[in-house]
């Protein structure tokens, strides 16, 4: 490893400005001294609007922990547009991402992946994973929430003869249930998983209720003693935590760790300015929907970089956390998380942090 | 803070800035002038002066449909453009390179420079420059960006990014802002006053051709701004700092590595040559092609007068009348890295440099339309109009070219006349 350094240092003489990866990458593409890549291994269908995608990352990844999620970038029309996946591979396997094609970039994801490509990543995180100790364990998922869970059966069950887990998966209709019958063939192998879908099609439409305590009682009678996990959409998940909130109250009560794959949006639509946050610099003000962003952080004392100030030179870059801004030159009000911002020209369009 | 006399005259707007910052901060730099919204400057440059307020406010709006219609369009195609350019640029710099180890050879010698001189070109031009504008930040990819971006030249990125895509886009032309005119040394327009040290003009320009990147490094320091107060001696240790830790990389890679590496192949004299002659020769074409961009004949210069009031219409109408273009083959287009396209650089910066073709012809239409000059011509003229104005200014002004510049000269310091006429006077 310090050979390696130590070779890495005397290249980048020759390379600079710059980075021995840079000349590298001419025939690794997975080489890079900036962004973390991976190349795509396999495609496989799962459902038909859902697709597994395994990769291959290069050097600098975490492997992940049972549950975790990563930040994948994709290239669509040329642009790099991020989004936050589950990794849905056993622990120690090569990581694999489970993408329906709902939104512009899953879909893109789901639909046009081909062996070969290359992903942008970031090393998994989150903290929705197994507990430390072996315990009974309830999984409630719902739609693509399933794939956080899949990757804690898949690492769980084969390998650990007194796991005991109980699944219960909510989708539209079999044809749409991910990982159906891997789920099944898991089940019927292995004692210490036992699986329970819930096809809202099949229930006559009526979807899995949990605003009381019917339907778990029915599919888990002892949902009580077990550490329960739930993902899902928002309003499943509003329903379990306020279940586990009222009825999961007894002393051996194992509690619910919950995992929202929907971040938490600002909302604006433009043209009503709203609150600024410059999170390094721990300021906060609240900004007309017609006053530059630029103008704004500089007026609470934020030190902003700063050039032409009509939108020109580029000098004022900042990256957006959140929110959406309004281009006051078109009154495009646009953002994505990363996007570097224009401050000179842009108004905050709803509430907006800014990484600066 | 004392005016100096050479100093353009305080907007209002500046005027209320430093009455606030008096006495406080010395080197709080003025704050930039925001386009007017409607109207227009008291008086137009006299080759837009036919044009009316609304004649200029509708040329704004067709050039923003412009730009609108090109950045709806962008899209994979320009972003596999710009990777390919990358792509053969660095094969060709490894290539170069690894040709060197061999210059032994006279034939490995020339291939070697040769290619290198190429790639060095190319990553200055098609790629530094119009990455370093921010013409590919909307891929939003960090290894192509703007603000992560170094370029193999002696100025940091970083120094070349504010005199330039700040000051020198801003500003383009305005006499006193726009140090571009001249590079505070040579004496580029006749409403610069003369002094005796501009004889030297055609010495110094022969000097900065094959040591252009120097050149600008010593711009990017504004040691004009610093001798004014503008600058901080703070700042100015930072950036010298700065210069200095890239000066070594860059000296060490083209003068010490590379040579040494080719020593065990006995070539290592020859790689030191080669290196070297591919960086003069990067810089003598830079040189002529930037100094093809606002020098040839037709080119309009301003005054602050004449900025005054400006709306986005007028802006556009200063980048043309200011800007020049180089005609040729699409060869000429990349290897200038298609700032042969001046005119339509100057008026969007920030587009993708590949597009700036297919722009063309329309703002060329546009000028036709208006009335507006769109000067253009092959390399060998513009470079000779660029050089001409070298040795034409080294001297003061003659009498007969003054029906734009009268007020000016009226009012400039009346330079000493030299008692002996120098040798470069027939050039002019």
């Amino acid at each position: 490893m310090a050979q390696i350094r130590a070779l890495r240092r005397v290249a980048s003489l020759l390379t600079t400005p710059l980075a021995p990866e840079d000349i590298i990458n001419l025939v690794n593409p997975l080489a890079s001294a900036r962004q973390l890549r991976g190349v795509v291994t396999k495609v496989v269908r799962e459902t038909p609007d859902s697709t597994t995608i395994h990769f291959r990352p290069g050097r600098g990844w975490n492997p992940h922990a049972a549950g975790q999620w990563a930040r994948i970038g994709v290239e669509i029309d040329g642009v790099r547009q991020w989004r936050s996946y589950s990794l849905s591979a056993a622990v120690g396997h090569d990581p694999a991402i489970t993408v329906t094609a709902i939104g512009f970039v899953s879909t893109a994801l789901a639909r046009s992946t081909k062996v070969g490509d290359i992903l942008f990543l970031d090393t998994p995180q989150g903290d929705f994973v197994l507990p430390e100790h072996p315990r009974p364990l309830l999984m409630l998922t719902a739609g693509s929430g399933l794939t956080p869970v899949m990757s804690m059966i898949r690492t769980l069950v084969p390998r650990r003869p007194d796991a005991d887990v109980v699944l219960v998966h909510s989708a539209r209709t079999r044809d749409d249930a991910l990982f159906h019958d891997e789920l099944l063939e898991l089940a019927d192998q292995f004692p210490g998983l036992t699986v329970r879908h819930w096809f809202t099609r099949e229930e006559g439409g009526r979807r899995l209720d949990l605003s009381d305590v019917t339907d778990l009682e029915t599919l888990c009678p002892d949902w009580r003693e077990r550490a329960a996990y739930a993902c899902g959409p928002t309003d499943f998940l509003d329903a379990a935590t306020e279940l586990w909130e009222r009825d999961g109250d007894d002393a051996t009560h194992a509690g619910l760790t919950i995992e929202r794959f929907a971040p938490v949006l600002l909302e604006g639509s433009g043209g009503e300015g709203g609150l600024l946050t410059f999170e390094k610099s721990d300021k906060e003000v609240e900004a007309g929907g017609d006053v530059p962003l630029l103008e704004a952080g500089e007026d609470c004392g934020v030190v902003m970089p700063s050039g032409c100030r009509m939108g020109i030179c580029r000098s004022c870059l900042v990256p957006l956390v959140a929110g959406k801004v309004r281009d006051l030159r078109t009154g495009e009000v646009h953002g994505d998380e990363g996007e570097l911002i224009q401050t000179c020209v842009n108004a905050a369009a709803g509430p907006v942090h800014l990484d600066i | 803070m004392t005016a100096t006399t050479n100093r353009p005259t305080t907007t209002p707007l500046e005027a209320a800035a430093t009455g606030v910052a008096e006495g406080t901060a010395p080197t709080t730099r003025n704050r930039k002038p925001v386009l007017a919204a409607s109207g227009g400057p008291a008086k137009r440059p006299s080759a837009a002066a036919h044009l009316s307020d609304a004649d200029v406010e509708q040329l704004g709006t067709e050039l923003d449909a412009l730009r609108d219609r090109v950045i709806a369009s962008r899209g994979a195609a320009d972003a596999a453009y710009i990777r390919r350019v990358i792509r053969v640029q660095r094969t060709l710099e490894v290539a170069g390179r690894a040709t060197l180890l061999f210059s032994k050879k006279r034939t490995a010698f020339v291939a070697g420079t040769a290619m290198l001189s190429v790639a060095k070109i190319l990553e200055n031009m098609e790629i530094g420059h119009n990455v370093l504008h921010g013409q590919w930040d909307w891929m939003r990819d960090p290894d192509i960006h703007s603000t992560t971006w170094e370029w193999d030249f002696v100025t940091p990125a970083a120094a070349w990014k504010h005199t330039h895509n700040d000051l020198h886009h801003t500003w383009t032309n305005v006499l006193g802002k726009d140090k571009d005119v001249g590079y505070s040394i040579l004496r580029m327009d006749e409403g610069q006053p003369w002094h005796p040290g501009n004889l030297g003009n055609p010495l110094y320009n022969m000097i900065l051709a094959p040591f252009f990147e120097w050149g600008i490094a010593i711009y990017d320091l504004e040691l004009e701004a610093v001798k004014d107060g503008e600058k901080s001696k703070d700042d100015l240790k930072k950036d010298l700092k700065a210069m200095g830790r890239k000066v070594v990389r860059q000296f060490t890679k083209d003068y010490a590595a590379t040579p040494l590496a080719a020593v065990p192949f006995g070539s290592g004299k020859q790689a030191l040559i080669g290196t070297f002659t591919a960086n003069a020769i990067r810089n003598v074409w830079a040189h002529s092609v930037i100094f093809c961009g606002h020098f040839p004949d037709g080119v309009d210069t301003f005054t602050e007068e004449e900025i005054e009031g400006e709306t986005r219409g007028d802006w556009y109408i200063r980048q043309m009348l200011g800007s020049a273009n180089i005609s040729g083959s699409k060869l000429m287009h990349l290897m200038t890295g298609n700032l042969s396209h001046q005119i339509e650089h100057h008026c969007f910066p920030d587009l993708p440099s590949n597009r700036y073709h297919e722009v063309a012809v329309e703002v060329r239409e546009i000028c036709e339309r208006y009335g507006l000059p769109y000067t253009t011509g092959p390399l060998p003229k513009q470079v000779y109009q660029a050089w001409a104005k070298v040795f034409r200014l080294a001297l003061p002004n003659r009498p007969r070219p003054l029906p734009k510049n009268a007020a000016r000269a009226v009012n400039a310091p009346v330079p000493p006349r030299p008692s002996a006429l120098p040798m470069v006077a027939g050039v002019g």
